[in-house]
C-alpha cells in the first residue's frame, strides 16, 4: 500500500486590499489579446497536455453546434441571446483563452431562464451531443437563477466534438439551485469548460461536475457572490482510464462576508496514462469575514501507469474567518480493507467492488438528483469491470 | 470435523532489513468443541499466529503445516479459508468507508453460505443479533467500523461471528477496551456459539477476567513466537500471579 498525501499550501496573506488576484485565476477580460496562446510552462497549464487540445486553443472561427436536446418544465425557457444582451445580463467574463474564444466565436449566447420564485419538482435537463470529434464547437451560455426559484439544471454531454464553452450561472438571491454537469462523451472527445457561478445573497448552490468519457476534459468552477449570506457546495467526481486526462480546476472567491464554501471531489484512475488533475483555490478577500471553506480531494489509484496530481491552495488576506481547511489525499487499494472484507469470505473481486463504491458513496449521496444518482452507480460499476474486476477471479 | 491443527508453525515478515521471524515454531490442535486460551506478553506474536492462520498478505509463512477439518489451510486464499470455516475476531478492526454494516453482513454472509439469506428472516436475524450485543438498529447504517467507539468495534466482531456462524473462531483480544458491562454482553456472544455442537474458539488475552466468563479448556503460554507451555485453566491464574517473567527468560536462555 502507498499513500502520498500531498497538502500543500501556499498562504499570501500580504497581498493588497484593492485589486487583488488569485494567482492562479487572473480577472475576466472580453480583449483576446489579454489571453495569448499558452506555451504550457505557465502555473495554469502546466498539467495539461497542450497537444491534445487539437487546435483548439488556435481559436479558428466555427459555426458547428452541438445537438441541443431539452427538458423544460413549466415556466422555464430557452432561448438565444445576443453577445451584447449576454454581457448587460451580468455574464461573467471569460478568464482564460478557451473561454475567450467561445466568447469570441459562439456567435451569441443561449440563454436558460428560470424566473423568479419558480420551484421545481422536476430536473431542467440540456443534453448536449456531438457527432464527431472533427467538428469544433464554441459554445455560450447563460443560466439565469430568479430570486427564491428553486431548481435543478442537468447538463448531459454526450458523443464527440472538440468543444470548448463559457458557462454562467446567475443565482438570484435567496435562490436554491442545483447544477450538474455530466462529461460522458466518447474515447475522443476534447472538452474544454469553464462555469462560473454568481450567489445571490442568502442563495445556495451546488455544482456537479461528473467527468467519465471524453480524451481530454479540462473545467473550470468558479464561484463568487454577489452579496453576503451565500453558500456554495462544489462537488466533482472522475473515473479516468488509459490514456485519459481530466482535470479540473475550483475557485472559490469569497468577496463577501459571510459566505461559504464546501468542495469535495473524488476520483479513481486506472489504464496506463490515465492522468487526473485537481486544483483547488481559496482566495479569502478581506472584506470576506466570518467565511468558512472546506476544500477535499481524494484519489483511488486502481492499477499502476496512472496519475493523480491535486494540489489545494487557499490565499487568504483577513484573520476574521470561521473556518478555512483543506484536504488531499491519494491512495492505492487499501489492503487492510481488502483482507478485512476477504476474512469474512467475501471474494477478492467483490472486497474490490465493496470498496469502491464505499470510495464514492458519499459524493453520491450529496449529488440530490435521484436519477442521477442511481446512473452513477451503473457508471461506476461499468468502470470497475473495465479494469479493476476483470483479471480477477470470482 | 472441524479440528485446527497447527503444526511446527514458522511465520516472518518483511522489514527494511530483510525477512524477520516471528513464529519460530507453533504447534496446537483445536480439537472440535474445545476453547483455548493463549497468554503472552506484548510483541510475542499472538496476533501474528491469528493474522497468519487467517493468510494475511503481510505475513510469510515459511514452515510448518495448517489444516482445518483434514484441509490444507495454508493452500487457501484469505477469502476461501473463511468460507471453509475459519473466522478471525481482530484486535484492530478495519474502516471500510461508505459501505455500510447492512451491505457488509449480508454480502459476507452471501459470500460464506453461497447462496443470499432469505430477506425476511434475514432482517430478523441481524436485528437480534445486534440487540443482544447491545447496539442500536441504527447500527447497520453506519459505514463499518467507520467512527465506531473501541468497544463497538469488538461487538460488531462478535456479531459478525454470531451471524457467519465459522466453525472455528480465532478471537485476538477481543476483551481488551471493554467495559465491565460490554465484557459480559460479548462473552454472553462468544458463549452462545460455543454452545452448539462443535465449535473451536482460540482466544487470544492478555487477561484472566475474560476467563471468569469464557471458560478455557485448555492455556497456552505463548513466548517469544512459541508455545512455552501448557495446562488448564488453573495456568491462567498462575500468570495472574507470577507474571511471564520465568518463561521470558527462559525463552531469552535459549536464544
Ligand atoms: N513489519 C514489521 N517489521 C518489524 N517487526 C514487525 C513487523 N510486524 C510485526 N513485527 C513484530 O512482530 C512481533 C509480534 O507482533 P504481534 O503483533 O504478533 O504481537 P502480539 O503478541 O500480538 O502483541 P500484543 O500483545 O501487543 O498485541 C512484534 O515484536 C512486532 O514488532
Ligand atoms: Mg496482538
Amino acid at each position: 500500500m502507498t499513500v502520498t498525501d500531498t497538502a500543500r499550501e501556499s498562504v499570501a496573506a500580504s497581498l493588497e486590499q484593492d485589486g487583488v488576484q488569485s494567482h492562479l485565476n487572473p480577472p475576466p477580460s472580453y480583449d483576446l489579446t489579454d489571453h495569448p496562446v499558452p506555451t504550457g510552462r505557465e502555473e495554469v497549464w502546466r498539467f495539461t497536455p497542450l497537444k491534445r487540445l487539437r487546435g483548439l486553443l488556435d481559436g479558428e472561427p466555427s459555426a458547428a453546434s452541438l445537438r441541443w436536446e431539452t427538458e423544460l418544465p413549466g415556466g422555464v425557457t430557452l432561448t438565444e441571446v445576443t453577445g451584447d444582451e449576454a454581457v448587460g445580463l451580468g455574464e461573467l467574463g471569460p478568464n482564460d483563452r478557451p473561454s475567450a474564444l467561445a466568447v469570441a466565436h459562439a456567435g451569441g449566447a443561449r440563454l436558460l431562464d428560470v424566473p423568479a420564485d419558480l420551484e421545481l419538482d422536476e430536473p431542467v435537463v440540456l443534453h448536449l451531443h456531438g457527432e464527431s470529434a472533427d467538428d469544433l464547437v464554441w459554445g455560450r451560455l447563460v443560466v439565469r437563477i430568479g430570486a427564491h426559484a428553486r431548481a435543478t439544471v442537468v447538463i448531459n454531454h454526450t458523443g464527440s466534438a472538440r468543444y470548448s464553452a463559457i458557462t454562467t450561472v446567475l443565482v438570484g438571491d435567496g435562490a436554491s439551485v442545483n447544477v450538474l454537469t455530466l462529461q460522458d462523451w466518447d474515447d475522443d472527445a476534447v472538452h474544454l469548460g469553464r462555469d462560473a457561478i454568481r450567489v445571490g445573497r442568502d442563495a445556495s448552490v451546488r455544482h456537479t461536475a461528473i467527468s467519465f468519457g471524453g480524451d481530454l476534459v479540462r473545467l473550470h468552477a468558479n464561484v463568487e457572490y454577489a452579496a453576503p449570506g451565500g453558500e456554495a457546495e462544489l462537488l466533482g467526481l472522475y473515473f479516468a482510464d488509459e490514456g485519459q486526462h481530466l482535470e479540473h480546476r475550483l475557485f472559490a472567491d469569497h468577496n463577501a462576508p459571510r459566505t461559504r464554501s464546501n468542495v469535495l471531489y473524488k476520483g479513481a484512475l486506472q489504464g496506463e496514462g490515465a492522468h487526473t488533475v485537481w486544483i483547488g483555490n481559496v482566495l479569502i478577500r478581506k472584506v470576506a469575514e466570518g467565511i468558512e471553506t472546506y476544500e477535499e480531494n481524494r484519489n483511488l489509484v486502481l492499477s499502476d501507469g496512472c496519475q493523480a496530481d491535486s494540489v489545494p491552495n487557499l490565499e487568504i488576506e483577513t484573520g476574521e474567518i470561521e473556518g478555512a481547511g483543506h484536504a488531499s489525499a491519494t491512495a492505492r487499494f487499501d489492503d487492510e480493507q481488502l483482507f478485512y472484507l476477504r476474512s469474512r469470505g467475501v471474494s477478492e473481486k467483490e472486497s474490490r467492488r465493496l470498496v469502491v463504491h464505499g470510495f464514492f458513496n458519499d459524493l453520491i449521496r450529496k449529488v440530490g438528483i435521484p436519477s442521477i444518482e442511481e446512473r452513477l452507480l451503473a457508471t461506476v460499476e461499468a468502470e470497475l469491470a473495465k479494469n479493476v474486476l476483470r483479471d480477477v477471479d470470482a | 470435523m472441524s479440528e485446527l491443527v497447527i503444526q511446527d508453525l514458522q511465520v516472518s515478515v518483511d522489514t527494511e532489513d530483510g525477512p524477520k521471524e516471528i513464529l519460530k515454531g507453533v504447534t496446537l490442535t483445536i480439537k472440535d468443541g474445545e476453547t483455548h486460551a493463549i497468554m503472552g506478553p506484548n510483541g510475542s506474536g499472538k496476533s501474528t499466529l491469528a493474522y497468519s492462520v487467517a493468510g494475511h498478505p503481510k505475513y510469510t509463512v515459511t514452515g510448518g503445516s495448517v489444516t482445518l477439518g483434514g484441509e490444507d489451510v495454508l493452500a487457501m486464499s484469505v477469502d476461501e479459508r473463511a468460507r471453509a470455516g475459519l473466522f478471525l475476531a481482530m484486535q484492530y478492526p478495519v474502516e471500510v468507508p461508505g459501505v455500510s454494516v447492512a451491505n457488509f453482513l449480508r454480502t459476507a454472509k452471501t459470500a460464506i453460505d453461497g447462496e443470499a439469506p432469505k430477506l425476511r428472516t434475514w432482517v430478523k436475524d441481524v436485528n437480534g443479533v445486534l440487540g443482544n450485543l447491545n447496539l442500536d438498529p441504527t447500527f447497520a447504517q453506519r459505514s463499518v467500523n467507520e467512527g465506531f467507539s473501541g468497544g463497538e468495534k469488538k461487538r460488531h466482531e462478535i456479531a459478525q461471528l454470531e451471524l457467519l456462524d465459522p466453525k472455528v473462531a480465532i478471537l485476538d483480544e477481543t476483551d481488551s477496551g471493554l467495559d465491565i458491562d460490554a465484557l459480559k454482553i460479548v462473552s454472553e456472544g462468544v458463549n452462545r456459539f460455543r454452545a452448539q455442537e462443535g465449535k473451536g474458539v482460540l482466544l487470544i488475552t492478555h487477561y484472566t477476567r475474560i476467563l471468569r466468563y469464557i471458560q478455557p479448556d485448555y492455556v497456552h503460554v505463548f513466548v517469544d513466537g512459541r508455545v512455552a507451555e501448557q495446562g488448564g485453566p488453573e495456568l491462567a491464574d498462575q500468570l495472574e500471579a507470577e507474571g511471564y517473567d520465568k518463561y521470558v527468560k527462559a525463552a531469552a536462555a535459549r536464544a
